[in-house]
Order: C-alpha cells, then sequence, then structure tokens
C-alpha cells in the first residue's frame, strides 16, 4: 500500500532519543499531577452539577503519565507540526484532560474549574474550536480513535516523526467503528500510533459484560494485528516503560490496555458504575471525595466555594 | 455572478459522466495542490478516482468498505495539514453522517467529501443505492457548503474552485453520462447561481441533472409563448439569495427541479431565502417523498416525473397561483 511504502523512512526516531522516563522524580511528579487531577476533576463536576467522574478519575494516572512523560507537546507551541497528538477519544472524561491540561500550562487552573458552564471554552465534551491543544473534538464514542488515526497517518504520509496516542473506554469498544479503524491502523502499519484503552469493566448502565461482553480484549486486538501490552492503568512506572515499549515497536500500531478501577482514588465510587455520570455530586459527596483524595480543609473550601 | 446572455445550447449527450470529469480534473490539478490525498472505501473505479490513483499512487489512501473510519479519519489528516477528499457513493457516505457532523463538521475541518452516485442517476442499482436525501442532511450541517454540478465542464471547475476553498465541502458529481451545456469560458463561483436562460414569466431553479431537463422545459414553454427564466443553482449552501429576490422581483414565480427528494434539498433552500425576502409561488420538482427503484436513469427520471415536461407543467402551475394573487 502506498502509505507502508513509507514506514522505513519514517520509522519513529529510536526511543533512546529522549531523556529517560523512568527516574523516580518523574513518577513522583505524575503521581503529584495524577492527585491534583483528581482533586481538579471533582471539584469541577461539583460546580458544574454535572459531569461523569467515574472514568474520568480511572484515567488520571494515564494521562498523568501522558503529558507527564510521554508527550512531545508545550503549551508555546500548540500549532508545531512536530508536536505529538493526544485525543481524548472517551470525552466525557474531559475533566482529567482538562485538570491535566491546567496542571502542565495548557490552560488555566483556576478556569478550567469552570466546566459545562455558558461560556466557558471548557465544555462537556472537548472541542478544539474551543481549545485547540485538546487537537480534535470527541464525545462520539469512537470517532477520536478514528480521527486520532487519520492524524498518524498524515503525519507519516508528510515524513513527521511524531506519535499520536488517543485514550478510548472500555464501552467505546462496542462502537462498530472502532474496529474500523483497528484493522485499518493494522493494515497501514501505524506504528507512530498507540490507543490506550481504560479498562475499568464497567460503562454507563453496568458492567461491560453484562451490556454487551468485550472480552477477551486483548484476542481481539492481537487478532486485529495489534502490539498489545496488558497493565495496570494505576501503576506509573509500568505505564511509562509500557510507553517506552510501545514507542519502539515496529511495523505495528500499539494498544496498551490499562486495568483500571472506576472512581479510582474516591472509596465510595470505586467499582461502582452508579458514578459513571452524568451526576451531580452533593457538596457532602464532593467533600467526601477530597478529603479521600488527601486535600485539606482549606484546600476543600478553596475547591467548592463557587 | 455572471449572466450568459445567449442561453447553452445543448452541446452534445454523449459527453463525460460528472464523475468522470472530476476524476480527470483531481488527477490533473493534483500537482498544484501539494497537500491533497484522496480517500477511497474500495469504489474508485466508480468515482472516477481510479485516474487519480494511477497518476498519484502515494496521494491515495483506500480504507476499504468502511466509510465511518474514512470520514473520521479524514478529520485526523486534514488537522495534519492535508487536504483530504473523501470519495464515494451518496447512499454510503451518508452512513458516515455522524463522523461527517462531529468531526468535520463542528470542527470545520478542511475536508471535501465528493459523492458520485446521487439520486436517480445512479440506475439500475435500484432503490437502496440511490441517495435522495443527501442535500438535505449535509446541509443541515453548520458552516458546510454543498455543491451539485450540472455539467462536467462546471463539475471540472468546482473540483478546483473546493480545492481553493478553505472548509468543509459535500459535492455531488454523477454517473450517468451528462449533457454538455456549458462553453468553455463558463465561470463557476461557489455561492453565486447563474441565469443561463432570459425570462420573465416564471424562474426554473435547478440542480445537477435538472439543470439540462429545466433548459429543455424551457423550450417547451416557449413553444407556448411563455418566457421561462432558467437558473444554475449549482451552490445549495450557501445559496444565492440575491439572485433569487431579483428573479422573485422580476418573474414573480418559482419552479424548483432536482434529483433529490422535494423535502430538504435545493427547493426547500429555495423556499427558505425566498420566504424571507419576498414569498412567492413555488413548485417543487424533485422525488416526492418517496424511494426510488431499479431502471435506466431517464426511464427513472420519467417514472418519477422529474422530467422536462413535468417541470414545465409545473411553472404553469406556479404562474396560475402567481395571476390569483395578482
Amino acid at each position: 500500500m502506498p502509505i507502508c511504502a513509507t514506514v522505513k523512512e519514517t520509522a519513529f526516531l529510536d526511543a533512546t532519543a529522549f531523556p529517560s522516563v523512568s527516574a523516580p522524580d518523574i513518577e513522583v511528579q505524575i503521581a503529584e499531577a495524577a492527585r491534583f487531577a483528581r482533586r481538579h476533576l471533582i471539584a469541577s463536576i461539583y460546580r458544574a452539577t454535572s459531569g461523569h467522574p467515574g472514568g474520568a478519575l480511572s484515567c488520571a494516572d494515564i494521562l498523568a503519565c501522558l503529558f507527564g512523560a510521554e508527550l512531545n507537546i508545550w503549551p508555546s507551541a500548540i500549532d508545531d507540526p512536530q508536536r505529538d497528538r493526544f485525543v481524548l477519544s472517551k470525552g466525557h472524561a474531559c475533566p482529567t484532560l482538562y485538570a491535566i491540561g491546567a496542571w502542565h500550562g495548557f490552560c488555566d487552573k483556576k478556569e478550567s474549574l469552570n466546566l459545562r458552564k455558558l461560556g466557558s471554552p471548557f465544555q462537556g465534551h472537548p472541542h478544539v474550536k474551543d481549545l485547540p491543544w485538546v487537537e480534535t473534538s470527541t464525545g462520539s464514542l469512537g470517532q477520536g480513535f478514528s480521527v486520532a488515526m487519520g492524524m498518524a497517518m498524515g503525519l507519516r504520509l508528510q515524513k513527521i516523526r511524531a506519535r499520536v496516542y488517543t485514550v478510548l473506554g472500555d464501552g467505546e469498544m462496542q462502537e462498530g467503528s472502532v474496529w474500523e479503524t483497528a484493522m485499518c491502523s493494522a493494515h497501514h502499519k501505524l506504528d507512530n500510533f498507540c490507543a490506550i484503552i481504560d479498562y475499568n469493566k464497567m460503562q454507563s448502565d453496568a458492567l461491560n459484560e453484562d451490556i454487551c461482553g468485550i472480552a477477551p480484549l486483548g484476542d481481539k486486538w492481537r487478532a486485529f494485528g495489534w502490539e498489545v501490552f496488558e497493565i495496570d492503568g494505576h501503576d506509573i512506572p509500568q505505564i511509562l516503560s509500557t510507553f517506552h515499549k510501545a514507542a519502539t515497536t515496529r511495523g505495528k500500531p500499539s494498544c496498551i490496555i490499562a486495568n483500571t478501577l472506576k472512581g479510582k482514588g474516591v472509596p465510595y465510587m470505586e467499582g461502582s458504575p452508579a458514578w459513571h455520570g452524568s451526576v451531580k455530586l452533593s457538596h457532602e459527596q464532593a467533600e467526601t471525595a477530597l478529603q479521600a483524595l488527601g486535600c485539606t480543609a482549606d484546600e476543600i473550601k478553596e475547591f467548592l466555594d463557587v | 455572478m455572471s449572466d450568459n446572455n445567449s442561453a447553452p445550447a445543448l452541446i452534445g449527450s454523449s459527453g463525460d459522466s460528472l464523475r468522470e470529469a472530476f476524476g480527470k480534473e483531481l488527477t490533473r490539478i493534483a500537482p498544484e495542490f501539494p497537500n491533497l490525498v484522496v480517500l477511497d472505501a474500495d469504489v474508485a473505479g466508480g468515482t472516477g478516482v481510479h485516474h487519480f490513483r494511477k497518476a498519484h499512487p502515494d496521494k491515495f489512501i483506500q480504507f476499504g468498505i468502511a466509510e465511518q473510519n474514512m470520514v473520521a479519519a479524514a478529520s485526523g489528516l486534514a488537522a495534519t495539514g492535508l487536504i483530504p477528499v473523501v470519495t464515494g457513493f451518496a447512499c454510503f457516505l451518508e452512513r458516515a453522517y455522524e463522523q461527517v457532523r462531529l468531526s468535520v463538521g463542528y470542527t470545520h475541518r478542511n475536508v471535501k467529501i465528493v459523492a458520485s452516485h446521487p439520486g436517480l442517476d445512479v440506475g439500475p442499482d435500484g432503490g437502496s443505492a440511490q441517495a435522495f436525501e443527501d442535500l438535505a442532511a449535509f446541509r443541515a450541517i453548520a458552516g458546510m457548503v454543498v455543491i451539485s454540478p450540472a455539467d462536467p465542464i462546471e463539475q471540472v471547475l468546482a473540483t478546483r474552485a473546493i480545492l481553493e476553498y478553505d472548509g468543509p465541502v459535500y459535492m455531488r458529481t454523477g454517473r450517468s453520462s451528462a449533457v454538455r451545456l456549458f462553453n468553455d469560458d463558463h465561470v463557476f463561483e461557489i455561492g453565486k447561481g447563474q441565469i443561463i436562460r432570459h425570462g420573465t414569466d416564471v424562474t426554473l431553479v435547478a440542480c445537477g441533472v435538472e439543470v439540462a431537463r429545466s433548459l429543455q422545459a424551457a423550450d417547451l414553454l416557449a413553444e407556448e409563448g411563455i418566457e421561462a427564466r432558467v437558473v444554475n443553482m449549482a451552490t445549495i449552501k450557501p445559496i444565492d439569495e440575491a439572485l433569487l429576490k431579483r428573479c422573485v422581483l422580476e418573474t414573480g414565480c418559482l419552479v424548483t427541479a432536482e434529483d433529490h427528494n422535494i423535502y430538504g434539498g435545493l427547493g426547500s433552500a429555495v423556499a427558505e431565502a425566498v420566504t424571507k425576502h419576498r414569498p412567492c409561488p413555488i413548485e417543487f420538482v424533485g422525488l416526492k417523498d418517496c424511494f426510488g427503484t431499479s431502471g435506466e436513469p431517464d426511464e427513472l427520471a420519467e417514472y418519477f416525473q422529474i422530467t422536462a415536461p413535468y417541470i414545465a407543467a409545473a411553472a404553469k402551475r406556479a404562474m396560475e397561483r402567481k395571476d390569483r394573487l395578482q
């Protein structure tokens, strides 16, 4: 195929070109960013009086790792053609994206608490015309993944040695177009493309397996021609080392199946589809969540006082 | 708008199909657009882009039979600075409607969607393959340009125009051999309709294959002493409101003609514009809220009553209604 003909010429640069990402200090910084993201998303969803906390909490460590160590992006160069791209295909988890973006300077920490409000660029699902650094508009499951694949194709065609990452939900696997894109990515040998599945086993109404089973997920992606890594999606060193393995995989796209816990970090939400959302958090629920996330009384006041 | 003072003769009926005109022109001008890529869902031979595939294989991306993925991927390709031209059959591109809405329309990406096989022009493949709702559907997406050229010359000009325009576009081509209506000095501009035959009794507003039939209808009407104006409205969105306003003032009634459902397409766009400025009687020629069936395009056009005699009859109805108002 024409695109495949360029594989060798554009094979992604050796991972040694990047500084080591496994240094303990980076892991500490990432853990701090993830903790901030969890607090921030609870506060923004509380202030919005609606939102999806469960799946936002489950992908916080993954996004913290991506923005903290893996993605070659800077707030001062969001239109640099050479940048890596990140697409949040599970767009309903955008409070995490906004929080991590704020942590890294892509947006303002305080403004990004203004979630789902008229006039705010922080819509209920990410919109690229409001926030260019979110790369594309998502919110219809499956589409972000396909758009991200198009970015990976476009970069390869233009011989740009950047990578494209996308995070999908597990319920998203039920969208048929996901498998069109999975098939196409492998056919075109897009080894600059990495999909991470936030496998928290739950979707809006119930467990995946009770709605429309998606297991065995690893076997499905392997059968579609992807390099598959099955990891603990809350283990920061493991996430980082898997990104490294994905970046050095040649000739096929990588799929990281990140086993996660829905609601991770907020005990009363953990493992409960009730907090998939869109939910309204009471002041007491938000306070309890922030306490569980280690906030001081002053911090809670600052987060929750509107 | 450039009025063509001499009514165009029907130059020939065995010319290139619109899809061939599109495919050949895209291939010819590709070197002028280094960021151009063409996307196909295994129907290149049917859409005319087999010419492009042969000449520019490195700019041709095969997606297989997966239109949803193809359309969303086009958005991603555009996000990296490329100009993706998504090609397919009209009915199958409708399958990716939500991808067009969110990933192309909402993001306002520079994606061109070019559909062959619209309407009855599909012919014998039958009702399942004949799209009569594409103009309506894509017109309803905010910020999208919708175009349906009338002949191969105009298709060639429109092919360049959509590549030079920065934003999402839906454009019809056509399957059958197209009647050639225009000379080489024809001008096409997005958003501009053209008076291609003068008249003051009624205005026939048409797009695509119905432009030739409207010219034939004007001939039939002339035999009865009725001077029908014919407007080629190749851009359905944005519709040329100024031209429509002028036609209403000067002729007092309209007929719209399209190879499409009478709901939502050219007729609706014209009616919306006219009622905004100066309401007048309008008759709508098109598919009367029904699906198609197998047959040759010309047979089907007759069967579904979108040929010249039906346009002429609609013109007389519009004129009678105008007279009753006066």
